[in-house]
């Protein structure tokens, strides 16, 4: 796990060194120069003095509730917290002293009195920020009588559980649910001792949750963790009757290997297929693949709407779950402009039982269908409307997260990283630059274009790259002209990011205007999926930064970089589909929507 | 629990806050006093009338004691647990309420005839263990007598 505190989350003007107004003041006797502004916490670490702290995040503004980034001040007795306390001139401050780490072991005791001591079964054991905290200090007896509340798990969502008993209120969740991706599924009820996290007055199944999992990313204890659904695979392959297939999301192979010591952004791909094999499946597919075929219909569908006014405008990406949920739940009159095409891992799956079941001459009601995915979400997504069970049976039997596979990879004692690399499966293998990218924030965008681009022309366009959809700004615009007219394009990534774009979709719309836009993507997670609720532990913006350069570097590395020209996907269509939004795409490929209620009680 | 509409005059109170910063509790004073308890789904409605998340609702109706949650029964009984009370068995007293009515601290019955409910001092030490029954003081309370005080406000009531 990286240190979701790490020192590159330093504040730009201190890695830039200072244009503003500073202020001096020394720290542990070292004279230093900082912005105006600067917090305590983050001037220590560019001295490079670790502040332990539990509830400050790289992606969360300061709450000061954990209480244990407490520092000295000279010439005042209290013990101001360094998360929320900026530098002032002439300040002298001590962030370590004997004095300092007692106080520190006491804040720790404190939380565990309140906190279960059964780690050994608890969801983040070995991963826990808490316990971490805890083996620093040499926390060896408890001081304190326990007085942790037995409060019960509630895993209604079936994507996440809540374990609201080993929360210790840091706020990361509520924050994160709140302010960042604008959800309110989660707030803290009660007060003092009492503090819970929960939804209001329901489970959250029952609640606005869109299942994205931040939370779960952030929670620095077990009080929130994926739905664990790795003992169904386990079934899957155990049973000799069933043919197990799995498939992995394009930006599981850039993060899983922090599971395993490596650096963010380490592309596993070939590492990956050799594991699953070894696990027992008995084929190994990529759901990159069905990225390619996303965007044949996807592309396809716009083309109908901006060349030929056959739907509404903008049209707006439905790949991600989470997005979907929300949409339905709190942006209804959105529907019309919605691509109707699966995410690419329920396309994987309903080609597993159709097209590649026919072509192996395997019944499908034998196949159980797995995917590795970033998302929490997706859990939900393989059940949420009819249309996910196109083949004739569900398509996608259970959708596990990259954590639950990195689990399942150190269960069964595979010296995972020492594997030589394979190849997957053709069949619904083989992948594009286009089909790779759809991992990260403006990617889907960026495959869209490319095979957009080419069909409206009916040239080999050859652009690629469309840089001004990449990178990490919350809303991205751009305009990009295709066989001489403008197309204009959002991305939006961070649920709370979407309202912005949309509302600009409403005011045009209300006044009669233009849409300002024609083509619109969502991602629920910051960073897209590389930032997925379901990955390895520690994210910030560095890290998904690093991931989301794995996923570039994949594209271009890759010969076919364009989704259309897949030779496996051109022979999908000739053989199968016969070509994009055919009856039969429709059929298997495409799906409907629902206006749903926020909370179902 | 039969669905409560929301009234007109509530309705109105609450457009007048809506838009006003740090009005929320203002608008809840106003359907805690109507009702007795916030309802669910007045709660539901004020979310969407004043444009605010229903978990921030939770957050302040939670957070206040003077907001429930639970309709009060029609009959409130309040035991003191205070310091005098406690020393005269108000915990027994206490305990025979509970097990009489079948409630934990704070419970309403199912058919909403009793709220029960532990205060702190009522003023009037020399009485104790004293129980407040629709806020009439019983005094000198006794474990034992606990169910024919309750079955006399039932027949009251």
């Amino acid at each position: 796990m990286t240190n979701p505190n790490g020192y590159e989350s330093l504040p730009n003007a201190i890695i830039n060194g200072a244009s503003g107004p500073t202020v001096s003041c020394r720290i542990n006797g070292s004279e230093v120069e900082l912005p105006d502004g600067t917090t305590i916490l983050d001037a220590a670490r560019l001295l490079r003095l670790e502040i332990p702290t539990l509830c400050k995040h790289a992606d969360l503004d300061p709450t000061a509730a954990c209480g244990l980034c407490i520092v000295k001040v000279e010439g005042t007795h209290k013990m101001p917290r360094a998360c929320c306390t900026p530098v002032e001139e002439g300040m002298e401050i001590t962030t370590h002293n004997a004095e300092i780490m007692d106080v520190r072991r006491t804040v720790v005791e404190l939380i565990l009195s309140k906190h279960p001591t059964d780690c050994l079964t608890c969801g983040r054991n070995q991963n826990c920020e808490l316990q971490t905290v805890a083996s620093d200090f040499g926390i060896r007896q408890a001081v304190m009588p326990n007085i942790a509340h037995d409060l019960d798990r509630d895993s209604s969502s079936q994507a996440l559980t809540l374990d609201p008993a080993r929360c210790i209120t840091c706020g990361r969740c509520v924050h994160i649910c709140q302010d960042i991706q604008n959800v309110h599924a989660l707030c803290f009820l009660d007060r003092g001792y009492g503090t819970r996290i929960a939804p209001a007055g329901v489970s959250l199944g029952e609640s606005p949750c869109v299942r994205c999992g931040q939370c779960s990313a952030h929670c620095p204890t077990g009080a929130i963790f994926e739905f664990d659904e790795t003992r169904d695979v386990w079934e899957y392959l155990m049973t000799p009757e069933y043919h197990a297939v799995v498939q992995i999301a394009p930006s599981v192979r850039v993060a899983i290997g922090e599971a395993f010591g490596l650096a963010p952004g380490t592309n596993l791909t070939g590492k990956l297929y050799a594991v699953l094999r070894r696990l027992g499946f008995d084929a190994v597919f990529d759901t990159n693949f069905g990225a390619d075929v996303t965007i044949l219909e996807e592309a396809s569908e716009f083309i109908q709407r901006f060349l030929h006014g056959r739907g509404e405008l903008p049209l707006i990406t439905s790949c991600c779950p989470s997005w979907v949920d929300f949409m339905e739940k709190f942006h209804g009159d959105m529907i019309d402009h919605f691509s109707t095409c699966k995410s690419p891992h329920e396309i994987v799956g309903v080609l597993t039982k159709t097209y590649y079941a026919d072509k192996m001459g395997i019944d499908p009601s034998r196949i159980r269908c797995v995917s590795v995915m970033p998302c929490t979400a997706k859990k939900w997504e393989i059940k949420r409307h009819e249309s996910m069970s196109a083949s004739g049976f569900q398509d996608v039997d259970v959708s596990i997260t990259t954590r639950e596979l990195a689990r399942m990879i150190k269960q069964a004692g595979i010296s995972f990283l020492d594997l030589e690399e394979e190849e997957c499966d053709p069949v619904l293998g083989d992948y594009t630059g286009a089909g790779t990218i759809f991992g990260v924030t403006g990617g889907v965008m960026e495959a869209a274009l490319r095979t957009a681009a080419d069909l409206i022309t009916g040239e080999t366009m050859e652009q690629l790259e469309y840089n001004t959809v990449r990178g990490l700004d919350g809303v991205k615009e751009a305009g990009v002209e295709i066989a001489g007219r403008q197309v204009r394009v959002a991305v939006a990534h961070g649920l709370g990011h979407v309202e912005t774009v949309l509302n600009r979709i409403r005011e045009a719309r209300e006044a009669g205007d233009e849409p300002p836009y024609h083509f619109v993507e969502v991602m629920a997670c910051p960073g897209g999926c590389v930032g997925g609720g379901g990955q390895p532990y520690g994210v910030t913006n560095e890290v998904r930064m690093a991931r989301a350069r794995g996923l570039y570097s994949d594209d271009a590395r890759r010969t076919v970089r364009k989704s259309h020209e897949n030779p496996h996907v051109q022979m999908l269509y000739k053989d199968f589909l016969k070509e994009p939004l055919s009856a039969k795409a429709h059929q298997l490929l495409h799906t409907r929507y629902q206006a749903r209620l926020t909370y179902t009680r | 629990m039969a669905d409560v509409i929301m009234v007109p005059d509530i309705s109105r109170t609450v457009q007048k806050w809506r838009k006003k910063r740090g009005s929320l509790i203002m608008a809840l004073h106003e359907v805690q006093n109507r009702y007795g308890y916030v309802p669910r789904n007045v709660s539901l409605q004020l979310a969407q009338l004043m444009d605010v998340p229903l978990a921030r609702i939770y957050e302040v109706v939670t957070f206040y004691n003077y907001f429930n949650l639970e309709p009060p029964g029609r009959n409130n009984v309040a035991v003191c647990l205070g310091t005098a009370c406690y020393l005269k068995g108000a915990p027994e007293v206490f305990d025979a309420h509970k097990k009489a009515l079948g409630l934990e601290d704070g419970g309403t019955t199912g058919d909403g005839e009793f709220h029960l409910q532990s205060v702190r001092c009522v003023g009037c030490c020399g009485l104790a263990p004293v129980v407040v029954m629709n806020g009439q003081t019983v005094s000198k309370v006794r474990p034992e007598g606990v169910r024919d005080l309750i079955a006399r406000c039932r027949k009251e009531a």
